[in-house]
């Protein structure tokens, strides 16, 4: 399905968030999702499935003031 | 000093930790300032370099409280949903709430900031709202379920230092129990003195260390401007007064006209 990932477009052969992420290099990373501007816990990941369209966003720590 | 949500500080200086020259100056900062909070953030991650991995780790080393704030946003939805996934990554209940309203100046829209403080604070966050010296808003905030307040003392990344001080006494007086930090604008260790001789509780600056020519040089003489505006408030400073009163005793002095 085509998804937007940051902003990105890709197309990705997944159904769920987790499936995403894994697929798109984050595994085991400490980072923090939201679906169409969303919050989506990390547990929810993996029950959370994707429609085609989704805007995805994986945050991750920064510097910050 | 006051505690911040229950966690006491042991001084108060509070560090951000962007714009350094490298990660290991900024370690280096941290070291030599003992800055006990450290400031981030939450950006966009690539799955190819995940370089907020390895901040995070370094980050994690330092051993300081982690304040992760929510800048660059400007609506409430958008701040209270990054304060959710920041509780989530950094694993703490703070959260720095900057809800910005004015490009220019990045003044915070203390309407949505009140908003979205009620709203985080009835979530179980312990809000540290980034606000003016206004004393409604103050007053707003606290009645949202804000315990510590954080009003700028100039536009942030300016240096220009405590630019109301009238406002900012007002707002030290009007709140007496409340910890108050000067959070933005700050570009010299005197600023940050001044600040505390106020009576403040602490000072959060980030581009005055990070952009000086040594970061950690510089983090330091914040620390010790922190530390002696501290003592200075606790020692009861004199009250000015506009005509001179000699300090050398008068009686007793010799006549030699």
């Amino acid at each position: 399905m085509k998804l937007l990932l940051n902003g990105a477009p890709v197309e990705a052969s997944v159904t769920t968030l987790a499936e995403l992420l894994e697929a798109q290099g984050f595994g085991g990373a400490k980072v923090a999702t939201a679906v169409n501007g969303n919050f989506v816990p990390a547990a929810m990941r993996a029950g959370y499935a994707l429609s085609d369209g989704d805007a995805v966003e994986v945050l991750a720590p920064m510097q910050g003031g | 000093m006051r505690a911040f949500y229950g966690t006491p500080l042991a001084n108060g200086l509070m560090l951000g930790t962007a714009q350094y020259p490298s990660p290991a100056i900024l370690a280096d900062a941290f070291k030599r300032s003992g800055a006990g909070v450290a400031t981030v953030s939450l950006r966009r991650e690539s799955g190819q370099d995940r370089a907020g991995q390895d901040f995070w780790t370094l980050i994690r080393d330092l051993d300081v409280h982690v304040l992760p704030n929510t800048a660059g946003c400007h609506s409430v939805k958008e701040a209270v949903t990054t304060a959710h996934m920041a509780r989530e990554v950094f694993e703490t209940s703070w959260i720095k709430l900057e809800v910005i309203g004015e490009e220019d100046t990045l003044q915070p829209d203390v309407f949505g900031l009140v908003e979205a403080a009620r709203i985080l604070s009835e979530d179980g966050f312990q809000v540290f709202p980034y606000t003016t010296e206004d004393l409604v808003v103050a007053d707003k905030l606290l009645h949202a379920g804000c315990e510590v307040l954080m009003p700028w003392g100039a536009p942030i990344g300016s240096g220009l230092g405590l630019n109301n001080l009238f406002g900012l006494r007002a707002m030290r007086a009007h709140f007496p129990d409340v910890p108050l930090v000067i959070d933005a604008g700050l570009g010299l260790p005197s600023q940050a003195a001044q600040a505390m001789e106020l009576g403040f509780d602490a000072v959060l600056l980030n581009t005055a260390v990070a952009k000086a020519g040594d970061p950690a040089a510089m983090a330091e003489a914040f620390a010790m401007a922190v530390q002696a505006g501290q003592i200075a408030a606790q020692a009861d400073p004199m009250e000015p007064r506009d005509m001179a009163a000699p300090s050398t005793p008068v009686i007793g002095k010799a006549f030699l006209e």
